[in-house]
């Protein structure tokens, strides 16, 4: 044995290190996209600083909008990495619950009438009533996930047919229009600020997040009840309340992304609003590398994983590509992710990189 | 013995499959009566309830195929945009091509069993979680069908039209109208099809020895392995049968509205989950009727009568009364698996 056999055992142990790491998946689908539109089209990197209607200076372009799009996905990402870590299923009423949340936004602002001049509430009241209106439709699909012991995707199914309808029925079916600017900065522009708010939201959630993770057990106890529900409660856990309490996070966050998406268009469309969020919200989660069957769980690569769900949208409007059609593309992204990630598939793949690694080391003893 | 002992033993020899049943039945009379009894005299004609049966016969197939994938323990919801793209594939070949009925009919059952056979191989073979895969699934088939085509438009195909305005008389049935002339009562081919499937499909679960598999599998798969049962293909043929249900149910869906557009049967696949629970089947698997399906998407379409002819037409009154239904009979579920487990351990 050389000393040049060893240095390569320990290039391949070391990519087999990184292989390893859950990290790799978005930051390699990342590059991959990012490789594909660089040679596709440079411009789509291009970034202009122009000035909006209101005079004040933005920075637009491609990479703007991603991380624009990708925050209010990441801040979901938040929450459904939590539920899908502990009841190992995906609340696919997320969409449906931003409408809520939004419509709640608007009614406590507008009051009775639909076409306000002044605001009738704080905005920071009004979101505050949207959180806990989320909350509790979270607490409802909690306590069925977590106490009626029904498949979380199944429980969450029914606020998926009803939140549209209730978050209408909560306006009335009427299109409020708000009409104060400063609503308009959670989705749009701070004055003098050239990068998207929602970024800033999204960041203060997941400094948020952080700090709950660091300084709670809510990780590794999500973690636990997750991996093995019956074992965490020999252990002296709750699992029926720590999987509860997943589904109220989520409201949270829920109700976050909820008032960035009616601050967007200051009004809101109960049919449009946030349609098929869910699937990127999943996809997010899957594309982190976490296991959709719940159990362990990576915070950041679940966010990574959001903004790469917008990079790959934003792509696939570049070129041309109907809104309606979309999810078509990413119901293959999601099927091959998930059937790349099985263990049978990983089994084979392992035992072919064993059987190419064996060829190399033959090669140099020869 | 005393009386009360008597019926507690005779409830606790009731199965699962047979309690739910009756429930529903219950639940359906009870709601046709009060709809009798408080909407008037419109539910006392018998074309009332043909014309449930019409516009529901494609719902009555795709819910047959549901149960049947739901007793073996998985879900698919995929159902209603496979139903989407069926009708668009089917519309715009006899529309813009102006290609025969049997072709289209063929079209059809195609991409209803590719459907079916690639995610029951997904599921079955892979082990992926069958929510994910027919999740997939139901996006795909939505994002297809705009692929295919964006505008809604009607088939003017004169051989489908043909077939679609076929109306079959039920002879003893009818009603007299304003004017005093007899009225019989008719049902569309769509739902002749609907019947036939569920007899066929009732059969072949309770008499065959493949349809027991389906039961032992969902019940539990582990003891059903040890009877020495194929576990996979058992999924595998539940998730093959139930696209092949949802192309057969998209054709008749077709069948029954004309046309072809990207928002066609949008929340089927939730009537559909929503009519099999109702019916009495267990989402744990194992458990479940479909005679009781069949009532279970009577008793949800009379539900949505009442509300339409309540004058409450809003079409989000719908989303929340099926909503809550679906709600309450997931809870009497497992407040039923509950009680069982309890006096299991008890005796």
């Amino acid at each position: 044995m050389n000393s040049k056999s060893v240095k390569s055992v320990n290039i391949s142990t070391f990519f087999l290190k990184i292989f390893r790491c859950q990290i790799f998946i978005p930051i390699a689908a990342l590059l991959l996209l990012a490789l594909f539109n660089l040679i596709v089209d440079p411009s789509f990197y291009k970034i202009t600083l122009g000035y909006n209607s209101a005079g004040d200076p933005v920075l637009s372009g491609n990479l703007m909008t991603i991380l624009d799009y990708g925050s209010e996905l990441a801040i979901l990402a938040i929450g459904m990495t939590l539920v899908t870590a502990a009841s190992g299923g995906q609340d696919i009423s997320v969409g449906a619950g931003i409408a809520i949340a939004g419509s709640v936004v608007l009614r406590v602002l507008c009051g009775t009438n639909s076409r306000p001049d002044t605001l009738q509430a704080p905005i920071i009241v009004a979101f505050l009533i949207s959180c806990v209106v989320a909350m509790l439709f979270g607490a409802f699909n909690g306590a069925l996930v977590a106490y009626f012991k029904i498949q979380p995707m199944v429980a969450t199914l029914i606020l998926f047919t009803a939140g549209r309808s209730i978050a209408a029925w909560i306006n009335n079916n009427e299109l409020p229009i708000i009409s104060d600017p400063t609503f308009k900065y959670f989705g749009g522009f701070i004055p003098g600020v050239p990068i998207p708010t929602p970024f800033f939201i999204a960041v203060i959630c997941m400094i948020i997040m952080a700090l709950v993770l660091k300084f709670t057990n809510l990780g590794l106890y999500t973690q636990a009840v997750g991996i093995n529900e019956s074992s965490s409660r020999l252990n002296g856990l709750n699992p029926a309340f720590i999987k509860f309490i997943t589904f109220v996070i989520l409201g949270l966050c829920v109700a976050v992304a909820g008032l960035i998406k009616v601050s967007r268009l200051s009004s809101i469309n109960y049919s449009v609003i946030a349609k098929d969020i869910e699937m990127d919200a999943i996809l997010a989660v899957a594309l982190g590398g976490n296991s959709l069957s719940g159990g362990k769980f990576n915070m950041t690569a679940s966010i990574l994983g959001a903004y790469v769900i917008q990079f790959l949208t934003t792509t696939l409007y570049k070129f041309n590509v109907q809104s309606d059609a979309l999810s078509a593309y990413k119901a293959v992204v999601v099927i091959v992710l998930v059937v790349l990630s099985t263990p049978v598939v990983r089994e084979y793949l392992s035992s072919l990189g064993k059987k190419l690694k064996n060829k190399g080391n033959v090669k140099e003893v020869g | 013995m005393p009386f009360g002992k008597k019926v507690q033993n005779k409830f606790k020899n009731i199965t699962d499959t047979n309690l739910l049943l009756m429930i529903t039945i219950v639940v359906f009379f009870a709601m046709y009566i009060g709809a009798i009894l408080f909407q008037g005299k419109g539910f006392l004609k018998p074309q009332t309830f043909f014309n449930i049966l019409n516009a529901n016969a494609s719902l009555i197939i795709l819910s047959c195929g549901m149960s049947l994938v739901m007793i073996t323990g998985g879900i698919d919801i995929s159902v209603g945009g496979v139903t989407a793209l069926v009708s668009m594939c089917c519309a715009v070949y006899l529309d813009f091509h102006g290609g025969s009925l049997f072709v289209a009919i063929l079209i059809a059952l195609a991409i209803g069993l590719a459907f079916g056979l690639v995610q029951g191989f997904l599921v079955a073979y892979l082990d992926i979680q069958p929510f994910i895969v027919t999740l997939a699934g139901m996006f795909f088939a939505r994002g297809m069908t705009t692929i295919v085509n964006t505008t809604p438009f009607n088939v003017a195909n004169e051989s489908f039209v043909a077939l679609k305005d076929t109306r079959i008389y039920v002879p003893g049935f009818g009603s007299v109208n304003k004017l005093g002339k007899y009225v019989p009562a008719y049902i569309e081919v769509g739902v002749v099809v609907a019947l036939l499937t569920v007899i066929i499909l009732f059969c072949v679960l309770r008499w065959t020895s493949q349809g027991r598999k389906f039961y032992a599998v969902g019940g539990n798969s582990q003891s059903a392995l040890m009877l020495g049962i194929n576990v996979r293909k058992t999924k595998f043929l539940s998730h093959l049968i139930c696209g092949l249900l949802a192309g057969i149910g998209g054709f008749v869906y077709f069948m029954h509205v004309g046309s072809g557009s990207a928002s066609h049967a949008s929340g089927m696949e939730m009537n559909a989950i929503a009519s099999s629970i109702i019916g009495g089947t267990m989402l744990t698997g194992g458990v479940g009727n479909i005679i009781g399906t069949f009532f279970g998407v009577l008793s949800l379409s009379t539900i949505q009568n009442i509300v339409s002819s309540a004058g409450l037409d809003q079409a989000w009154w719908t989303g929340i009364t099926i909503a809550a239904m679906l709600c309450l009979f997931l809870v009497v579920q497992s407040v039923v698996i509950a009680r069982k487990k309890k006096t299991l351990k008890n005796s």
